[in-house]
């Protein structure tokens, strides 16, 4: 009697656990994002990132934990390379990439500052990011004419709209059950196309998205392939301390 | 072969070390010190795999001692320049990442071996008589290693780290007639600011560790007083030999200094696996949201704290009434202290134990992990009712013990420990 509720409680456990996971994915409306699918080992795309991000993120946003020269190294270009692609307006190459905005007057003209970019990609992951950058669409509704579905109402205008062009969101209605209409986000569609194809804009973002999941952890490439000789030492330190074991044991009866 | 020149000149040597012993041993117990504390500390031979944790978690300690000091060189405790230092840290200090990476995992890695060993006081009843002192040091270990990540997590002075402080803190507020004082004496402010990371990192870096340290000492006094207990959770000191050695003691060095090597091996592995390949461990020892700096004015979009806490968070969610659930919260924190006092069983060891004792504690260590789990998640109406359900089962443990290990039908105990040689 007592084993048969004992049993009960336990299928009870053990049922709650496994459903558990399952809970969280039906009541999460959680927003779709695209795969960015950026390589921080692919070092032609971290120097393409770098030259996008220099040219069209670097006049509003800094990244002001992150230094020139110690990219450069990192990303695979001399130091002259760097100066002629990189620096525009005589910084230092030991300079963090910082711009001339200043916070108060950013914050007049575009309601918030832009905020530093430096941890960007650690903070909201490349995917974010990536998706972001590829979510603007025409919305008259707005001050600059632009709106974005991942981040409904940002500040930002789009900055690439020469490259992508520009899109119209297309929405769907959805009866939810109150019997409300609710707009519901079904896809973009071009309207305007931009100096880049599609795919060539997909690759310029992620390129972009790349160096910034870099400067978010410039040390990350570094610490993998350290990663791999410490494990392997401690491999063999371990195999060393099992056989000592092993040894002094054999007395133990 | 050594040759007898070469063997004079290593007695000679040794003569020289025998001499500066006996010169110490005179003015100091080094000798005594190490021989009542290490070589002729007879512990059971029939420890396994849950007596490593004991030493990792010292081992974790000095971890994080060493990287915390070198840490410290470079953090600056203030709110203008915290995030800053840390992300200086990261990038421009030589070796300041491995630091940093090296000290945010050991902070989760001291709770898994504490957890762990803990689990095995349960396991193996180590907590019963004699030893009740030594689990209440073992205790306050616990609790002082609570406040010591809960302060240290301020530091990095990001987002989370400024919301979770802000929730954590206005628990206090939950206690009637001081709550509100109490909260802002904690803060020394009216809410989380340069002033509360200024006095959370003095105590983070000097007066907690000060306390661990000698709760550490104090812990390993109690130990080595009563002896250790093993998974037979037989006395040894019951059956000795002629010479006063207990029968079934071996000497802790060199057979367990050399057993915990092997421990510590693969506990580095596991340890440098997270440090070089996943530092933030997917979000939960590094939470995405703590790459953003402290801002006052916008929540992260989910606050939850880091994952060892989770389990009692999930508990103060699942009460309705928030002065409630903080009490709740402490009790159920504080309840393990009690152990020694509500198991009114005749055995130590689950290997002797009745078929109640297992099921209880088996399903107090599912409801602990399933309730760490749902204190990382968002709530929702079927995740608070499984923390309610949960909760009910982690309290029974506790309360229904006297009950359960008084009736349980328990096993004959050996006089001697079960060991087979390898």
């Amino acid at each position: 009697m007592r084993i048969e509720h004992t049993k009960k409680i336990l299928a009870f456990v053990a049922t709650a656990l496994v459903a558990l996971p399952g809970l969280s994915l039906a009541a999460g409306g959680e927003l779709h994002l695209e795969q960015a699918n950026n390589d921080i080992h692919n070092k032609a795309s971290l120097q393409r990132g770098a030259k996008n991000f220099v040219n069209y993120c670097l006049g509003c946003h800094t990244a002001k934990y992150v230094r020139y020269n110690r990219v450069a190294a990192d990303i695979g270009l001399t130091e002259q390379q760097m100066t002629e692609n990189l620096l525009f307006s005589g910084e230092s190459p030991h300079s963090t990439m910082v711009n001339g905005l200043h916070a108060d007057e950013a914050k007049k003209w575009f309601g918030v500052a832009p905020p530093d970019l430096s941890l960007i990609a650690r903070s909201r992951s490349p995917d974010y990011v990536y998706t972001f950058m590829k979510s603007f669409y025409a919305d008259p509704a707005k001050a600059n004419g632009t709106n974005n579905t991942v981040l409904p109402g940002t500040a930002m205008p789009h900055v690439l709209w020469e490259l992508q062009g520009t899109q119209e969101a297309v929405w769907e209605g959805h009866t939810d059950a109150q019997g409300n209409v609710q707009k519901v986000f079904k896809e973009f569609k071009l309207a305007n196309p931009g100096k880049l194809t599609p795919e060539q804009y997909d690759e310029f973002v992620r390129d972009t998205v790349n160096f910034l999941e870099y400067i978010g952890e410039p040390v990350q490439a570094k610490r993998q392939s350290m990663g791999f000789v410490v494990i392997a030492f401690l491999v063999f330190f371990t195999l060393l301390a099992y056989a000592l074991k092993k040894e002094y044991w054999k007395d133990v009866k | 072969m050594a040759t007898a020149p070469q063997k004079v000149a290593a007695q000679t040597g040794s003569g020289k070390l025998t001499a500066l012993t006996a010169w110490i041993d005179e003015r100091f117990p080094l000798t005594a010190l190490w021989k009542s504390q290490v070589s002729e500390y007879y512990a059971p031979k029939n420890m396994n795999f849950w007596y490593f944790f004991g030493s990792l978690a010292l081992v974790v300690l000095v971890i994080q001692i060493l990287s915390g000091i070198f840490l410290t060189m470079n953090y600056k405790p203030s709110a203008a320049e915290a995030f800053g230092s840390v992300e200086y840290i990261m990038r421009d200090v030589e070796w300041g990442w491995l630091i940093r990476y090296i000290h945010s995992t050991g902070a989760s890695a001291f709770f898994v071996v504490v957890y762990l060993h803990m689990f095995r006081a349960l396991l193996y009843g180590s907590y019963q008589k004699p030893r009740e002192l030594l689990w209440i040091f073992g205790m306050l270990i616990y609790f002082a290693l609570m406040a010591e990540a809960f302060m240290g997590y301020l530091l990095p002075w990001g987002n989370m780290s400024y919301w979770g402080a802000q929730v954590i803190v206005s628990l206090f507020g939950a206690i009637p007639m001081v709550g509100d004082a109490l909260t802002e004496w904690i803060r020394g402010d009216f809410y989380i600011s340069d002033v509360t990371l200024n006095r959370f990192f003095a105590l983070h870096v000097i007066a907690i560790p000060f306390a661990l340290v000698f709760l550490v000492i104090a812990h390993l006094m109690a130990l080595h007083e009563v002896g250790s207990n093993n998974p037979d959770g037989v006395e040894i000191k019951k059956v000795k030999g002629p010479d006063g050695i207990p029968l079934d003691g071996i000497a802790f060095h060199p057979y367990y200094t050399v057993k915990d090597m092997v421990g510590l091996g693969v506990f580095l592995i596991l340890f440098s696996l997270v440090v070089f390949f996943a530092p933030t461990m997917g979000g939960y020892f590094l939470e995405y949201a703590n790459f953003e700096p402290a801002n006052a004015l916008q929540t992260p979009p989910h606050i939850a704290p880091v994952w060892y806490f989770t389990p009692f968070y999930a508990i103060l969610r699942a009460v309705p009434s928030k002065g409630l659930g903080a009490a709740l919260m402490g009790v159920a924190v504080v309840l393990f202290v009690f152990l020694p006092w509500l198991d009114r069983g005749k055995v130590k060891s689950i290997r002797y134990r009745g078929p109640l004792f297992k099921f209880f504690l088996f399903s107090f260590a599912i409801s602990f992990l399933a309730l760490g789990y749902l204190g990382l998640q968002a709530p929702t109406p079927a995740y608070t009712l499984a923390s309610r359900v949960f909760t009910v089962v982690y309290f029974a443990f506790f309360l229904l013990m006297p009950w359960y290990t008084s009736i349980d039908k328990t096993k004959p105990v050996p006089t001697r420990v079960t060991y087979h040689a390898h």
